[in-house]
């Protein structure tokens, strides 16, 4: 896959478009600890991208790096094109990036609907006050914003749990409405963290579909971070592989699979 | 229903019956469903449009006279229209189950070669795409809901609404094929085809045609009164002929209003919020609600539990009473008054019964207590007795004659007779036109008469008419001393105590009976952790002598009551044991719907039913099992057999 294509169709019939969002020679540093090493990649428009790495390799940090939670002391991000100033997290919400986390960040107390609802915020212009009396204009936006909402449940299959807190879930529906609240934004790209972490075979399945149909049937483009590397190789079409910082392989999961220094990063071998 | 006779000669089809909806109560809800959250409803006059322009888009790929079309989904308004959409083009709808695999698919889409197929989702799809090697002449797809479909071959593949579209451009050019087609459809003609499970052989395609569905659905409605303010809620399988009964033949003959769920999970919420007024359900789901209640009472505060019981015992005291119209002082009334304002009442709320006007359960046995707490809570909840071939019903209890272990009498419309053999046979107008190319079956079950045998054995009541059901026939035997051997009939009242999961009577043609027993792992399990007994398999609670005190209690009151009747007293159990493993499916010992198969567990256990006759008081035994993954392993033990004491209807007394 060359950067020099524009758009092309994959067996599935999917279209790739252009590159969205560009990494250029990132360097992040926490105090003296270099988490990531000068990384450069990119993700194109509409694909499925998968960033492994064994622990500590900088995945989560990388991830961080794309939402805009971390500022790079070195390099440059780009979105469609143009230089992406430092921006704060709510910002990048704005530009239509939406994620989920490792360890579950949902408002245990609430309602699934109304965790799925935070995920609108972006969405809704009507001040606190008319939204406190719910008259006018919030009126009209919370029911526009619910029926998405509704749509997101029902994609999900979450129907049966819409009124139930978030705190009596079991693990794998959480992750669900995780990802739920991540879809209500109507992002153009959606970042993974770990979706799979924790879950049995079944959920797995379950994860993976949701991931594939989302992808699919809106679009959206996806950066994912996972371990299970049988999910990986059967979800991405392209694969950066990090290790202690750096990027130590990058490309279609086949060519990954047989990269060298891959297979030494995961089977261990001596560091220098 | 009220309809003049001049307009009432012509309902001879489902769709004539919409078309009569749609102009006498057009306004009024026909179909609702529950999605993104909300009810959606649709009026029959919107319901009349939708059929129209779908059967229209039938005709426009080409659909024939007589052509099959099987339905295969849950329960969606769509789904139910689509086959008054396949009746108003002259083809015959058949519903498939929606979980049924595609061995079982392929075989039922050979069988009656259906040329299209309108499916709900991918899932269903795919299950056919799968099988599509096997059949021919399938011809076109058509599904509901698009979702992850969109890269599928489209050639001969259409989605329910890109048809509809179709039907609607071609109006003006069809529309008159559509009107001369659905005029022409008759009382003979074929309404519906549906598969019977076939607990024997492979599934037969019982032929009923609109007069079984018409007649029947205008007799059973007049029945229970049902009228077009009624809500029902769609939630069983779609093959099932209760199903269509309800939500087609009554529903359009009555017209009320069909409700689905918004999916499978969603349907105990959603009972409450529609609050059903004509409601069905098998025997299980009344069993679970009743089991999910007593455990929520359990964690309830001590105030709470009181209260739940005293309202509770008056209301077993009266309610039946009250709702049979027989006399109650005053007093009663009174406080059964105020135990429906806090306990009842909100009971009957949180469970979606707060409407219920008719409630029927068929299907199998349910446990009279069962029975009893629905009914003194006030709901009217009644038994029936039906079959495919007969379209539902064959004989229904009426409204103040109710009782746990009869079935009614017939249905208005239907007559009885009970054989020689003590065989139920019905005639009809619901009676099916005939098995789907099997002649043979038609001719063994359905006589020249009319007359058609249920496989059931039962006798009428002699003092209140009504019909009780023993037992499937062919299991029916007598034992040694020739008295009736009906061993269902013993283990369902064995299975009605919540510590027996399942249980196996012998007896044909030996000198007396004798049972095995499963323990309910659960319900026993509970018990010994409340009771501080430890335990650490189901091999060594079901061999715990405190169980086994307990299982002999059960079978002992089973025993008292069969002695004081004077047909099946010889059915007492004399002895009996515990497994010391559940019967299971993977073992071949039960059917996959929890069957029992006698033929197999006799001979896999014949050193246990050995035992169980030559008086020995344990035995040791090794079974082999198979574990989930398809492993096979074996589990040794020795079971102690236990005497249980028999009424005096039996002149012998128990071994030993």
């Amino acid at each position: 896959m060359k950067d020099s294509i524009d758009s092309h169709v994959t067996a599935d019939g999917r279209t790739i478009g252009g590159v969205l969002m560009e990494m250029r020679d990132i360097t992040l540093r926490f105090g003296g600890v270099v988490a990531i090493k000068g990384i450069s990649f990119d993700i194109r428009e509409g694909e499925i991208r998968a960033i492994i790495g064994p622990n500590g390799a900088g995945k989560s940090s990388m991830l961080n790096v794309i939402s805009g939670f971390y500022h790079p002391q070195e390099g440059d991000v780009f979105f469609r094109g143009e230089k992406r100033p430092t921006m704060r997290p709510y910002e990048v919400a704005r530009m239509g990036i939406a994620r989920t986390f490792q360890n579950i960040a949902l408002f245990e107390g609430m309602s699934v609907l109304d965790n799925i609802m935070t995920g609108r915020l972006t969405h809704m212009n009507s001040g606190i006050l008319s939204q406190a009396l719910w008259w006018g204009r919030a009126q009209k936006e919370e029911t526009a914003n619910r029926e998405v909402i509704e749509k997101v449940i029902d994609f999900l299959e979450i129907q049966s749990i819409r009124k139930t807190p978030v705190g009596r879930l079991p693990y794998g529906l959480k992750k669900r409405v995780e990802l739920g609240r991540a879809l209500a934004a109507e992002p153009k790209l959606l970042l993974l963290d770990e979706p799979m972490a924790g879950m049995n075979v079944e959920e797995k399945e379950d994860m993976s579909r949701f991931i594939l149909d989302v992808n699919d049937e809106f679009g959206t483009t996806i950066a994912l971070i996972e371990h299970d590397m049988g999910v990986v190789m059967d979800l991405s079409d392209r694969v950066v592989v990090m290790d202690y910082g750096k990027k130590i392989g990058d490309g279609t999961p086949d060519e990954v699979r047989n990269n060298q220094q891959v297979i030494d990063a995961y089977l261990g071998v001596a560091h220098d | 229903m009220a309809t003049s006779a001049g307009a009432a000669a012509k309902l001879t089809s489902i769709p004539s019956l919409l078309k009569r909806n749609a102009r006498e109560f057009g306004d009024s809800p026909a179909s609702r469903e529950k999605e993104f959250g909300i009810w959606q409803s649709w009026t029959w006059a919107q319901v009349a449009q939708q059929v129209e322009d779908l059967a229209l888009g039938l005709l426009s790929i080409g659909v024939a006279r007589g052509d099959h079309i099987a339905v295969i989904g849950r329960n969606r308004p769509h789904l139910y229209w689509s086959m008054v959409a396949a009746q108003s083009v002259g083809a015959v709808p058949v519903p498939l189950y929606q979980d049924a695999v595609g061995d079982e698919i392929a075989y039922v889409l050979g069988h009656c070669g259906a040329k299209y197929i309108i499916a709900g989702d991918q899932e269903q799809v795919d299950k056919v795409l799968e099988v599509e090697g096997q059949i021919d002449g399938l011809e076109h797809m058509i599904y509901l809901d698009g979702r992850g479909l969109r890269k599928y071959d489209h050639s001969r593949l259409t989605s329910y609404g890109a048809l509809q579209e179709k039907g609607r451009a071609v109006k003006a050019d069809l529309g008159a094929e559509l009107e001369s087609r659905t005029n022409a459809l008759g009382y003979d003609d074929k309404c519906v085809m549906l598969y019977t499970s076939g607990t024997t052989g492979r599934p037969k395609g019982v032929v009923l045609s609109n007069r079984n569905i018409i007649e029947t659905s205008k007799n059973s409605a007049e029945f229970d009164r049902l009228s077009v303010g009624e809500e029902v809620l769609a939630y069983l399988p779609m093959a099932w002929v209760g199903d269509f009964i309800f939500s087609i033949g009554q529903a359009y003959w009555s017209g009320f209003c069909v409700n689905c769920p918004e999916s499978e999970e969603t349907m105990m919420t959603d009972l409450r919020e529609i609050g059903p007024t004509y409601y069905f359900a098998p025997p299980r789901v009344f069993e679970t609600q009743l089991t999910n209640v007593m455990i929520r009472m359990e964690d309830a505060s001590r105030l709470k539990q009181w209260m739940f019981r005293k309202a509770m015992d008056h209301a077993r005291n009266v309610g039946p009473r009250l709702l049979d119209g027989e006399a109650v002082s005053a007093l009663d009334r009174f406080r059964y008054f105020l135990g429906n304002l806090f306990v009842y009442g909100p009971l009957k709320n949180t469970l979606g019964f707060s409407r219920v006007r008719v409630g029927y359960t068929a299907g199998e046995a349910i446990g009279p207590e069962i029975f009893e707490f629905y009914r003194s809570l006030g709901i009217n909840l009644k038994q029936l007795y039906g079959q495919t071939e007969a379209s539902v019903f064959i004989t229904q209890q009426k409204d103040n004659e109710v009782s746990a272990d009869t079935v009614g009498t017939p249905t208005p419309g239907v007559e009885l007779r009970i054989s020689d053999t003590g065989e139920v046979f019905y005639r009809s107008p619901g009676a099916f036109v005939e098995y789907y190319k099997n002649p043979e079956s038609t001719a063994d079950t359905k006589d020249a008469e009319g007359w058609v045998a249920t496989g059931d054995a039962g006798f009428i009541e002699a003092e209140t008419g009504h019909l009780r059901i023993i037992d499937r026939a062919k299991d029916v035997g007598k034992i040694a001393d020739g008295r009736l051997f009906a061993p269902k009939y013993i283990e369902n009242k064995l299975k009605f105590f919540p510590n027996i999961l399942e249980a196996v009577v012998f007896g044909a043609n030996r000198e007396k009976c004798t049972a095995f027993i499963n323990i309910d792992l659960t319900a026993v399990g509970n018990w010994a952790e409340r009771n501080n007994i430890a335990y650490g398999s189901y091999q060594e609670l079901a061999g715990h002598d405190r169980v086994l005190d307990t299982i002999q209690a059960h079978v002992e009151e089973v025993n008292a009551s069969i002695a004081e009747d004077e047909m099946l007293s010889g059915c007492q159990i004399h002895r009996f044991l515990v497994l010391h493993k559940e019967l299971d499916a993977d073992d071949g010992e039960l059917t996959r719907t929890r069957k029992v198969r006698r033929r197999i567990i006799e001979e896999k256990f014949s050193d246990l039913i050995a035992a169980l006759y030559d008086g020995s008081s344990s035995v040791s035994t090794v079974t082999e099992v198979t574990y989930e993954d398809g492993r096979k392993g074996s589990i040794s033990a020795t079971l102690k057999i236990r005497d249980a004491a028999v009424g005096a209807a039996t002149d012998r007394m128990a071994a030993q």
